[in-house]
């Protein structure tokens, strides 16, 4: 079996998140030899799809002795995302999925809504966002002249250009901040708010006053729009069975293209020359005897977890994931749909994310929807009090799953001195354009230049497909 | 003679390949889509997504056909890769032991992890090495001469066939080479695969899903997609 591996590859992989999946799948297109490793038997690594069994392991909240997963119907139903995000589906990796065709080996579906609260507490109120001019005359988040004032701005928003400043409405878009911007059109702080966090999808309120950041908020505030522009209910789109899939498609991608793929292997040690990687040691367990070997590599690529004296802690992510058997009060009996809670509205700093899937969507069985609770930590104790205004907002629990707060991770250094190329950890946004920020950013760290992924599968086709 | 021109049913069903390295699944693959065989076959990159339509009396079946691109060489297919598979080709190789033991594996594997309506169909493949099928060999296979005339049969049809009606699978000798019943796998497939578990909406799996939930699909290539390529998509 060992010699089924090559003495040297281009490129090794380790860890099957998406990120690295992206990359593996992109590179091998391109025609570089992957060798592609997990030290999980499954893929997806931090952002995988579990079953419920699984996932009480994972957090050991059940007695010993006790098997509570057997309540809750058929185990292969479940599908329960470890790391809750949707897909915009006019984004960055909708247009990846798209030009590498990996579309095919997944099914999506809408998102039925995105939502919004407003106050807090019981008075709070939870309504749809509004995604267009129409919806926002409509739209109980504001009374009558708000109304107006934000249909003229969304207006705007549709015919700016950056480049023409006849669309600037006399703005000058090097200096000027958003909040400038806001106040062109009068707007209140309680429509900012949801205009800045739950469409522009900001996580705090930093980028109010950011000098010439006014372009990058308002490019935001298009992409909402164009993904409700896109199929109609909500910006949102979702993978049958889980997010898991997605990482799965791009090994398939990077396999078809000769990719070599192997889980349950652990890395023993990373050799250097020089103070650059060239090469790894390892072991892939699972097998009778257990098979250790050695390769060269011109480049790794890896997630923070394979190389913990390389990255440092940015922050921490809390998160609950609860199994209910309702859907979510105030969103119209949705299937599926995202609430943000700005944190404003609950006197926080950072947003409260809820994103709710359900059978529809093959993640579990009918009858149940899994809502995920997130938010970026704050405080460093009562974490569970810092995620009770989206708790509350879930009616009867099933059963919740809340673990220490995660830590998100990005890397020391770019990768260019030691030929070692890390990703972030997916971070608590409740999409992936920051996902494949990090794959652009790293590609061209490692490549030296852009990634196109338009046409990239296009003539270098290897066999009749 | 009316009756040709109404348009007769048609669904997709998602067929998965298997089997040890070499054994042949893409040379199968090949002669039934494209009745192509190649010599020295490089192992399989590129291509791992075809389609390709079979036509029965009353229906007209779709074969989406999943290549495993080497990834279960490592142990490491993905669960996508069984996902809602309709049909399974598991083959093994007539001249290599170890293969049947690799297939018996994947049949194991397939009853554990797939869905519970699968069909199954196990291929002894490479025929044409054997004594039984060297008359189908004889168009001009160009390597050393000697070799056709030798059997290499190393898993007696009887063994193979036996372990087949245990277990509920279709079974069949075939040959890429020669073509000697590789469309008959296909055919059989395609009959064995029950009425109920059919749709007829396109995309891959989902053989459950049905009703009001399908109108939310969405199809991510918008009008790019080549939703019309019907045929055998070469
Ligand atoms: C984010 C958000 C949160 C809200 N939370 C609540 C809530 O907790 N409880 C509740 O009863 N209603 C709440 N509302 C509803 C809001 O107060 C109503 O829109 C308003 O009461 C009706 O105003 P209007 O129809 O006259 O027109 P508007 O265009 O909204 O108001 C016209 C003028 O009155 C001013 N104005 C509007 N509302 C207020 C106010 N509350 N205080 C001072 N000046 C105001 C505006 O600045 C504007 O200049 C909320 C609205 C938003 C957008
Ligand atoms: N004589 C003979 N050779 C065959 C037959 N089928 C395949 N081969 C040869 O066997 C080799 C392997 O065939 P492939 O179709 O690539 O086998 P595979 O199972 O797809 O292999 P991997 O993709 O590596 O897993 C090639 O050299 C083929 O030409 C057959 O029926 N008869
Ligand atoms: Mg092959």
């Amino acid at each position: 079996m060992a010699d089924e591996i090559a003495p040297e590859y281009d490129v090794v992989v380790l860890g099957t998140g998406l990120t690295e999946c992206i990359l593996s799948g992109v590179l091998s297109v391109k025609g570089k030899k992957v060798l592609h490793i997990d030290r999980n038997g499954h893929y997806g690594g931090e952002a995988a799809s579990v079953n419920l069994e699984a996932l009480f392991k994972k957090y050991g909240n059940y007695a010993k002795g006790t098997e509570p997963w057997k309540n809750y119907g058929r185990l292969n139903d479940w599908n329960i995302d470890l790391v809750p995000k949707f897909l915009m589906s006019s984004g960055e990796l909708t247009n990846i999925l798209v030009s590498t065709d990996v579309t095919r080996y997944l099914e999506f579906k809408q998102v039925a809504g995105s939502y919004v609260q407003q106050g807090s507490g019981p008075k709070a109120t939870v309504a749809k966002v509004p995604s267009d001019a129409a919806e926002a005359l409509r739209s109980p988040l504001m009374g009558l002249f708000e109304k107006r004032r934000m249909k003229s701005f969304i207006e705007w928003v549709g015919s700016f250009d950056p480049k023409d400043t006849a669309t600037h409405k006399g703005l000058d878009m090097g200096s000027c901040t958003m909040r400038e911007v806001y106040d062109k059109f009068g707007l209140e702080a309680t429509t900012k708010d949801f205009a800045g966090h739950a469409m522009a999808l900001y996580l705090t309120d930093a980028y109010l006053d950011v000098k010439g950041g006014a372009p990058e908020a308002i490019e935001r505030l298009r992409l909402y729009g164009n993904s409700v522009a896109r199929y109609g209910k909500s910006p949102y789109i979702y993978p049958l069975y889980g997010l898991g899939e997605l990482p799965q498609g791009f090994a398939r991608l990077s396999a078809i293209y000769g990719g070599t793929y192997m889980l349950n292997a652990s890395i023993d040690d990373i050799k250097y020359e020089d103070g650059k990687a060239v090469g790894i040691k390892a072991t892939m367990r699972g097998i009778d005897p257990e098979m250790k070997f050695e390769t060269k590599a011109k480049t790794i690529i890896g997630d923070p977890s394979y190389f913990p004296s390389k990255v440092r802690v940015v922050g921490h992510v809390l998160r609950a994931i609860c199994i209910l058997k309702h859907p979510l009060a105030s969103t119209n009996d949705s299937d599926s749909c995202q609430i943000i809670i700005p944190q404003s509205q609950v006197g926080r700093k950072n947003d409260i994310y809820i994103a709710c899937v359900s059978s529809a969507h093959s993640v579990c069985p009918k009858g149940y929807w899994v809502a995920i609770v997130s938010t970026i930590a704050e405080t460093s104790a009562n974490h569970h009090l810092e995620l009770a205004p989206g708790i509350e907002r879930l009616g009867r629990i099933e059963e919740q799953f809340m673990g220490p707060p995660i830590p998100l991770y990005e890397p020391l250094e770019d990768g260019t001195k030691d030929n070692i190329f890390i990703s972030k950890s997916y971070d608590a946004t409740s999409h992936f354009e920051t996902t494949t920020d990090d794959v652009r950013d790293i590609y061209r760290r490692l490549a030296g230049e852009e990634l196109v992924v338009e046409g990239l599968r296009e003539g270098i086709q290897v066999a009749a497909e | 003679m009316a009756d040709s021109n109404l348009p007769k049913p048609s669904s997709s069903v998602k067929l998965v390949l298997l089997g040890e390295a070499a054994v042949g699944k893409s040379s199968l693959v090949l002669r039934f889509v494209n009745n192509d065989f190649q010599e020295n076959k490089e192992p399989t990159i590129g291509a791992a997504f075809l389609t390709q339509k079979c036509n029965l009396p009353t229906r007209t079946i779709k074969f989406e056909i999943w290549d495993t691109a080497g990834q279960e060489r490592f142990a490491s297919l993905a669960p996508m890769y069984y996902r809602n598979a309709q049909a399974a080709l598991v083959v093994y190789d007539l001249t290599k032991p170890t293969s049947l033991i690799k297939a018996k594996h994947w049949v194991a594997e397939l009853q554990r992890q797939a869905s519970p309506g699968i069909v199954i169909a196990l291929v002894g493949n490479k025929l044409d090495l054997t004594s039984d099928g060297a008359g189908d060999a004889a168009d001009g296979s160009g390597e050393d001469g000697g070799e056709d005339s030798g059997d290499a049969r190393k898993i007696s049809t009887e063994e193979a066939k036996g372990y087949a009606e245990e277990e509920g699978l279709l079974f069949f000798e075939t040959s890429a080479k020669t073509g000697y019943n590789v469309t008959e796998v296909f055919t059989a497939i395609a009959n064995a695969i029950p009425e109920t578990s059919l749709k007829t909406a396109r995309g891959p799996g989902a053989s459950h899903a049905a009703g009001r939930t399908e109108e939310q699909r969405v199809n991510l290539n918008g009008p790019r997609d080549a939703e019309a390529k019907d045929s055998c998509a070469c």
